[in-house]
């Protein structure tokens, strides 16, 4: 039996990691991530797993101590959130090109500057081309069923790569709500036992990582980065079918909410998506079809899919939570186009750049999406793809 | 038993291979092979290194010189990544992952430019937590890698690429930070600072200390570069000789908390004597520059004095 419970996601985050019992965490304080190396430093220090907790005086740090951890042949996490996120960067590209599946919980938040310690998505957006799995969450249910997921893909012999699950700062990561969790057990055999190949603690074995690695290897070892995310994409769908089977919970690359006969369509990641299901079923009522696409699985792109997934809509709009600052769209909006154009479905498509530095975003807002995308159907005219929603005049 | 360099390295394979790709006359892959030598032959060992000079020349994939367990991530966290491995490795002794008999030891290697300036948050991080390694500074007084730009290792006056000895400012203008000295303040079971002198004795012994010292341990290892400190290949063990009778290098360690000064010159040398061979310093010889002479042997003193002091005070009863 499931256990029924009220957590906050960073309480379902750090509960995960319990169950998962990592060998290693180094973590740094960033609000909103710091409660989660708080209530896990609890659960070391009272025995409640055997990890070795490292409190690290730096994100740069956590990340290189993770993966020393992880290259040593352990299991090693981390949490964090904007700005430890970026002063981690250097270490997160290479946390990749050294295939550790090293799993991170990331509360997203702006990133400085001017400093703000609320809810956008512009910390993730900064590493989408890092070559870590980027799962986002739409609450403390998903947040926490994705870490569960999250290092049966990311250790997977295809795969390994680092996978970084996302929720919302504050929005989610704070709020209390109802949560399932799984019996520990059933998380333990669930994730398994991590037993990689080589190691640098494997005395018989010794081996050298991360070379000086020149033009005549950079390019072919860069290409199998690259093939290890498109094997993801099989393995999480895999992944998420063992996972089905043992909660009756469904996950994919996205979920399609009221998408069957939908002629106008939202796009969006994290916590927007409970406030859009909302607006769509209150307009379902009216007689609107309205539809959502919640991207759970931002990397690897499920390109294809999204673009089978809206080709009979007659209007889309496209929900970044945070600016590119490019003069032409958001990075969603500009993955999801891209997407349409190269699998040739031509679908009127709109951006709005909203929930920045977290400002709130209402049903109305939400609702003034879909009337908007109710007059582009109408008429196929798009005066200026790229909008800004709850916006100050 | 007392130490000899031939039973040494007869008894100690090298556990740095030749082949690597480091310049001839350079000090740090002298030092970083005596080190190793320290191991004892069962022991496994991991070595992290920094971006740097001793990265770059000796794992340029696909070969490499190091014979145990070696990992290269970025410049500043060498010492970050030693304590995720050391981390590692009690998590899995404890889950019985590891042989009971395994005995691994963790080094870490970092140049001046990653230890004294971008990785000291790093390493003042790693050893403050205590992890059970030893953190090695190969110390050439520059960021020799990138070609020779000023470090706050870099003695003052020295001609660098980024402290040129112009017309108006006739080199770096500020002295070297006393990074032993602050690793000390750390109060870490084991701190040293040492150079490869007579017959290697002072850096083996003391290698062997830092690695079976339980914690964190220190060495500060003086690691001559011939192309930027500008001498002549062949003279590197020399100038190794020079930096310590001049005191300019002191041979130190500090055990516990409490300081030896382990080499004290019966006849100090000016400084001039290790200055004059290197091209670094050579407009501090020009007519009218006496002052600048005069005035970095009044630092190399005063320096000196406070660490005799240093080890008065600490062996007081």
């Amino acid at each position: 039996m499931s256990i029924r419970e009220r957590l906050s996601g960073n309480e379902a985050a750090a509960i995960a990691m319990k169950q998962i019992n990592p060998d290693v965490v180094a973590a740094f304080p960033i609000t909103p991530s710091t409660e989660i190396p708080q209530y896990f430093s609890t659960f070391v220090n009272n025995g409640e797993v055997n990890t070795e907790f490292v409190a690290v005086e730096s994100e740069h740090s956590a990340m290189a101590a993770t993966i020393g951890a992880e290259a040593a042949g352990s299991r090693a996490m981390t949490a964090t959130s904007a700005n430890g996120l970026s002063l981690m960067w250097e270490m997160i590209y290479i946390a990749s090109s050294l295939r550790l599946p090293i799993v991170m919980s990331l509360v997203n938040r702006a990133v400085s500057g001017p400093l703000n310690i609320h809810n956008d998505h512009s910390d993730a957006m900064g590493v989408r081309d890092a070559g870590w799995i980027m799962l986002f969450s739409e609450n403390n249910q998903e947040a926490y069923d994705n870490l569960v997921m999250a290092h049966r893909i990311a250790e997977h012999k295809d795969v390994k790569l680092p996978l970084m699950v996302c929720q919302d700062g504050f929005i989610t990561s704070h709020s209390i709500e109802n949560i399932e969790l799984i019996e520990d057990d059933k998380v333990k055999t669930f994730v398994g036992e991590y037993n990689p190949e080589q190691y640098l603690l494997n005395k018989e074995n010794p081996i050298a990582v991360g070379p000086l690695d020149l033009q005549g290897y950079l390019f072919e070892h860069k290409t199998q980065q690259a093939e290890a995310m498109k094997n993801a994409k099989k393995v999480i769908l895999e992944v998420a079918e063992e996972f089905e089977k043992m909660t009756g919970r469904k996950y994919s690359f996205f979920e399609e909410y009221k998408m069957e006969d939908a002629e106008i369509a939202i796009v969006c990641m994290n916590s927007t998506a409970g406030t859009t299901k909302y607006v769509v079923d209150s307009l379902r009522e009216k007689g609107v079809k309205a539809g959502l696409l919640k991207l759970r699985v931002f990397r690897p792109f499920p390109a294809e899919e999204i673009a089978k997934a809206l080709e009979n809509v007659k209007a889309v709009a496209v929900l970044d939570k945070s600016d590119s600052l490019n003069a032409a769209g958001g990075a969603l909006f500009e993955d999801i186009t891209s997407a349409m154009y190269v699998n040739k479905k031509r679908v009127p498509m709109v951006n709005y750049v909203y929930g920045i530095g977290g400002r709130d975003t209402k049903s109305d807002d939400i609702e003034s999406v879909y009337n908007d995308l109710a007059e582009i159907a109408k008429t196929g005219e798009i005066d200026n793809p790229y909008r800004y929603l709850g916006l100050r005049k | 038993m007392a130490y000899n360099l031939k039973q040494v390295v007869a008894e100690k394979p090298s556990r740095f291979t030749a082949g690597h790709r480091m310049c001839a006359g350079c000090g740090a892959p002298v030092v970083g092979r005596m080190v190793l030598r320290a191991l004892k032959p069962e022991d496994h060992a991991v070595i992290s290194c920094a971006t740097g000079c001793m990265e770059v020349s000796t794992f340029i994939y696909p070969y490499t010189a190091w014979t145990d367990s070696f990992l290269h991530t970025a410049f500043e966290c060498s010492a970050a990544n030693a304590s995720g491995v050391e981390a590692a490795y009690k998590a899995l002794k404890r889950k019985g992952k590891i042989p009971e008999d395994q005995e691994t030891k963790f080094i870490a290697f970092g140049g001046d430019g990653g230890t004294y300036d971008i990785g000291l948050q790093s390493l003042s991080g790693a050893m403050e937590r205590g992890h059970d390694m030893v953190y090695v500074c190969y110390d050439n007084g520059a960021y020799m890698n990138t070609g020779i730009q000023r470090s706050s290792a870099t003695p003052k006056f020295a001609d660098t690429t980024t402290s040129p000895a112009g017309k108006v400012v006739p080199g770096k203008m500020q002295s070297r930070k006393d990074l032993a000295n602050i690793m000390a303040n750390h109060h870490i079971p084991y701190v040293a600072q040492t150079a490869a002198v007579n017959n290697f004795k002072d850096l083996y012994e003391k290698s062997e200390k830092a690695i079976y010292t339980k914690g964190a341990a220190f060495l500060n290892v003086l690691a001559p570069c011939p192309r930027g400190w500008g001498y002549n290949t062949e003279d590197l063990m020399q100038i190794n000789k020079l930096a310590v009778e001049t005191c300019y290098w002191p041979l130190f360690e500090v055990v516990d908390g409490k300081y030896v000064v382990n080499y004290k010159p019966k006849n100090k040398l000016p400084i001039e004597e290790f200055l004059r061979p290197q091209k670094r310093f050579k407009h501090m010889f020009k007519p009218g520059n006496e002052w600048m002479i005069e005035e970095f042997q009044k630092e190399v003193d005063r320096r000196w004095e406070e660490l005799l002091n240093l080890e008065e005070i600490t062996n007081r009863e």
